[in-house]
């Protein structure tokens, strides 16, 4: 595998996706003694809520009668603080392999391995990866001279460079990349920006100074070959048409979610979902579960309040794998002196 | 109850029943129009249900809002009668309209 000589990290469970039904899989765990890590590939824990509607009110979470996205995720986060979960963010699972009876092998796209007795898939929707922009034949432009993301600025050097979007992401990006690349021009759809206010005033003044050119319009076809772009093909606001020289393009629009690696894991799939029995939310591989938004049995509900009873129940089956020893004894919060005690308010 | 007319790029129109509150987005999901995704379900999170309405129709479905011009920018083809079907409300002042969906989602 591609250990390449580091050094497993031995925990009792491994959670993908660190979402609301993720979090809240680690108070249940935790309860039971059982340890857990989070593996995301965003670089906050909520999933969804974090990412797509961190504002919004949510109003069906039980004895909350409105709370945001960003407010269910920062209770979520005090809530299972006693357990000290430990998080991997901007990270992915890419496989999970069979070690033991049950354990699994768990390694990320970081190189990062993870050696447990249990595995929690909570990962809601998918990851989430970058949107690919709506331009005809796209794909044949990428990691050659369209990319979603800068691993290094350097490769950008001297570039004829053309950035589109008007996020914080791309408006980030030009004032990172104006004084690296050669010619910089800003695309984006209209004259209004969602970017941070402060940077896009940094950008105007940029302009200004004719440092980096700015452009009102959607790109609508690519310009190039073999992978290299020479051009991009632009509507602007007024209908006509026009092309922008390039030799690299860094598309802003934002992510998706993605299924990804989760489909080459063994995992029984139903129209991309991962298929559980419902007692303890098992797939039909003994020891991984699948909890929240990405599984389905009938009667499925893609409710966060659904996932927060299917991580209650899964933890109850994990605790069998993790202690085979120990008898589990069901216990209240409300009454449990032991349980108080891990709750650090006995 | 109102009506909605969805034409797709080839010029197919489907037409549904639409009850006052509900929005454009939900009766496309529905009635199972295609062309219509829907991603976020509905909070204005994504730009997955991207409409463009009838020029007869624009002054009455009103423009969109600061936060759904942001989603827009995520769309394809955007254009000037270009809104988030999620974001428009049925009333009984809509009955009859016409929106079309474009030829991709964002």
């Amino acid at each position: 595998m591609n250990a390449g000589g580091t050094e497993p990290i031995k925990t009792d469970v491994v959670i993908v996706g660190a979402g609301p039904c993720g979090l809240f899989a680690v108070f249940e765990l935790g309860l039971l003694d059982i340890k857990a890590h989070l593996i995301d590939i965003l670089d906050k824990p909520g999933g969804q809520c974090a990412e797509l509607y961190p504002e919004k009110p949510i109003y069906d979470i039980p004895g909350l009668p409105m709370v945001t996205g960003d407010g269910l995720v920062k209770a979520l986060m005090e809530q299972i603080r006693p357990f000290g979960p430990t998080f991997h963010f901007q990270d992915m699972v890419l496989t999970i392999e069979k070690i033991g009876d049950p354990a699994f092998r768990v390694t990320t796209e970081q190189g990062k391995v993870f050696e447990c007795k249990a595995v929690v898939v909570a990962a809601g929707g998918g990851s989430f990866q970058p949107k690919r922009p709506p331009i005809p034949g796209v794909e044949n432009y990428e990691a050659k001279s369209v990319f979603y993301a800068v691993r290094q600025m350097e490769a950008f050097r001297g570039k004829n460079l053309l950035i589109a979007g008007g996020g914080d992401s791309a408006l980030d990006w030009t004032l990172n990349l104006a004084p690296v690349a050669g010619r910089l021009t800003l695309l984006h759809r209209r004259p209004e920006f969602r970017a941070a206010p402060d940077s896009v005033n940094k950008m105007m003044a940029l302009v200004k100074e004719g440092k980096i050119d700015l452009v009102i319009g959607q790109v609508t076809a690519l310009e190039g070959a073999a992978g290299q772009v020479s051009a991009a093909v632009v509507k602007l606001n007024d209908n006509s048409v026009s092309t922008v020289a390039c030799d690299a393009i860094l598309p802003f629009f934002g992510l998706t979610m993605k299924l990804g690696p989760v489909a080459d894991w063994g995992l029984r799939l139903k129209d991309n979902l991962i298929e559980v029995e419902t007692a303890s939310f098992e797939t039909n591989v003994p020891g991984i579960f699948a909890i929240g938004d990405i599984n389905t049995y009938p009667g499925k509900l893609k409710l966060i309040l659904c996932g927060f009873h299917e991580g209650a129940l899964m933890a109850q089956k994990a605790h069998g794998y993790v202690y085979p020893d120990k008898r589990l004894t069901f216990q209240y919060t409300t009454s449990s002196t032991s349980l108080q005690k891990k709750l650090g308010v006995g | 109850m109102p009506k909605i007319t969805y034409i797709d790029p080839q010029g197919t129109a489907r037409t549904v029943e639409a009850e006052i509150g509900s929005t454009v987005m939900e009766n496309a999901i529905k009635n199972g129009i295609p062309g219509i995704e829907a991603e976020c379900g509905g909070a204005c999170a994504c730009a997955t249900c991207h409409v463009y309405v009838d020029e007869a129709w624009r002054a009455r479905t009103g423009e969109p809002s600061p936060m759904e011009e942001d989603m827009l920018d995520f769309g394809f083809d955007v254009r000037s009668n270009s809104r988030l079907s999620c974001q428009i409300k049925m009333t009984a002042e809509l009955d009859g309209l016409v929106v079309r969906t474009p030829e991709r989602q964002g």
